[in-house]
């Protein structure tokens, strides 16, 4: 490649001199700032995207994982027996950190909403909740199951994996499309930064001719292009990303409401994210404009 | 004057050519332009190219500088084989061949004597730009009052004086110049050969491609010039006779 390593640091120092001998452009100039702009507002949200759904997916992955719950459905008169029978089972269930019989009042509490509060269970069948907090390990669903069918019939155990499977996987999926399309905005950052140099270097192809015929060197030559896009896609970006942080932070939070489209957004260190955009357009620009001036500058000799 | 400390680099090397060709042809798609050419350019010598149009003056000149490559033969540039040389290589090796083109071009946006230094610019010596060489330099081909114009303001002249500067301001050791003369009148044309013929008198090996044989004659008496002609896709070295 023709900008090497080490000339990086006299790319980003800028050379006045070298950056006059190619004639300055208005309108194209203009349009890769916007164009890197744009990609980077995308990529902010892209980014807040996959960040969200990856929490999102981790919060899933660790609450589910670690509670299930156990239904008594029995005979009122039996209840009371089997939710104990199912307790001892429980304290010598490998893998159980916890496990508690939900009172009469914390049931009453779950099921306000849909029958109101004077609902009177004690005359109701309605099943005893057993809540289950499991160690970080886990506790063997099947194994238990088993005992529990043997010394409790009225026991069900729900460890939530049947409903928590879909849509982990679909968070994860979710987390993984919003990196997809982060690094597909960055490619189109490539390739819009190629195409601005190609055609810059083609507008230019005079003031080459004439640089190479009085002894310049490619790396020179080049150097003139590659700070110009790298800092356009640097700049452009870095506006992108203000903007783009600034649209998501201003977005409406649903309080503490567990849903999804209120959730979408930066936490903590995630807001750091976003600002390395500018830093890898600008990297990219680099690379591009360099590749597109090493291949123009060969058909001049 | 910067022109000046060129002669003692020359005496170094005698036997060899500044520029030498041997057995070199080149030929375009079409067909063989140039064929079997061998021809040494000694430190400090002038030579005039000549021949009709289209016979290759202007490509036996790009031959000299590596802006072609021969297709058989080999050309040398200060003792290096032109296909060997890397293109950072051709760039240094440009730096001490001054070339004064036909149809002379610049950089439109900078000033003409911004166009001048830029040979000085591109190669780093940024700090010699504003030094007192450019001035005298452009005293020399008479430039001074146009010194901050744009060079599509310049006259066919102009410009070729301009180039010329351009041409010497890193004080090569080789001026090749194609038809300098092509587009200006016969005392601007005598004003240019004036000047490579100070310029050949402080040293510098030049080549001069022109069809205009009284501008050879003009010279003649004042400088000892040998005259290469192109013709049947040779180049051969031409009597006293002209």
């Amino acid at each position: 490649m023709i900008i090497g390593i080490r000339s990086i640091p006299a790319l980003l120092k800028g050379d006045r001199q070298a950056d006059r001998v190619v004639p300055p452009s208005g309108f194209t100039a203009q349009l890769t700032l916007f164009t890197s702009a744009a990609m980077a507002f995308l990529a902010v949200f892209a980014l807040a995207l996959s960040l969200a759904s990856g929490r999102l997916a981790a919060r899933w992955g660790e609450e589910l994982a670690q509670t299930a719950t156990i239904r008594i459905v029995a005979p009122l008169d039996q209840r009371a027996m089997q939710t104990a029978a199912a307790l001892r089972v429980l304290e010598t269930t490998p893998g159980v950190a916890e496990a508690r019989a939900l009172t009469d009042a914390e049931q009453q509490a779950l099921l306000a909403p849909w029958f109101g509060q004077d609902l009177p269970l004690d005359t109701l069948p309605v099943p005893r909740l057993i809540e289950i907090t499991s160690e970080t390990e886990g506790f063997a669903p099947i194994g238990l199951r088993l005992r529990l069918t043997a010394e409790v019939p009225g026991a069900i155990l729900d460890d939530h994996g049947r409903w928590r499977a879909p849509l982990l996987a679909a968070a994860q999926r979710l987390r993984l499309l919003g990196w997809g399309a982060a690094v597909l905005i960055l490619a189109a950052v490539a390739a819009m930064v190629t195409l601005a140099a190609n055609a810059a270097l083609a507008a230019n192809a005079q003031v080459i001719r004439v640089l190479r015929l009085v002894g310049a060197t490619d790396s020179y030559i080049a150097q003139a292009f590659v700070r110009r896009f790298t800092w356009r896609a640097f700049a452009g970006s870095v506006a992108g990303v203000v903007i783009g942080l600034l649209a998501v932070w201003l977005m409406p939070t649903g309080g503490d409401g567990p849903g999804f489209l209120t959730g979408i957004g930066f936490e903590g260190a995630g807001w750091l994210v976003p600002l390395l955009l500018p830093f890898i357009s600008g990297a990219i620009a680099l690379v591009a404009t360099a590749y597109a001036a090493g291949r123009a500058l060969r058909t001049i000799s | 004057m910067m022109l000046r400390h060129n002669r003692s680099n020359k005496s170094n090397r005698t036997d060899t050519g500044v520029i030498e060709l041997e057995n070199v042809a080149y030929s375009y798609g079409g067909g063989e332009l140039l064929s079997d050419i061998t021809v040494k350019l000694a430190p400090g010598s002038f030579h005039f190219l000549t021949g009709p149009s289209g016979a290759g003056k202007t490509t036996f000149l790009k031959l000299c500088y590596g802006a072609l490559l021969p297709t058989a033969g080999h050309v040398r540039v200060f003792g290096a084989d032109v296909r060997t040389l890397e293109r950072d290589q051709v760039a240094l090796m440009r730096r001490k061949v001054g070339v004064v083109h036909q149809d002379v071009q610049f950089l439109d946006h900078l000033s003409v004597a911004d166009n001048v230094a830029l040979p000085l610019t591109v190669s780093g010596r940024h700090d010699e730009v504003a030094g007192p060489d450019l001035g005298e330099l452009m005293t020399w081909v008479g430039l001074t009052d146009r010194a901050t114009g744009l060079p599509p303001e310049l006259s066919g002249g102009e410009r070729q004086r301009a180039a010329l500067a351009r041409a010497v301001i890193m004080s090569p050791d080789v001026v090749l110049a194609d038809e300098p003369t092509g587009n200006v009148d016969w005392d601007m044309s005598q004003r240019l050969l004036q000047l490579l013929i100070e310029l050949n008198r402080m040293g510098k090996t030049v080549l001069l491609a022109t069809h205009d044989l009284s501008l050879i004659r003009a010279a003649k008496a004042q400088v000892q010039a040998r005259v290469l002609r192109i013709s049947n896709r040779r180049v051969q070295l031409a009597g006293a006779d002209l």
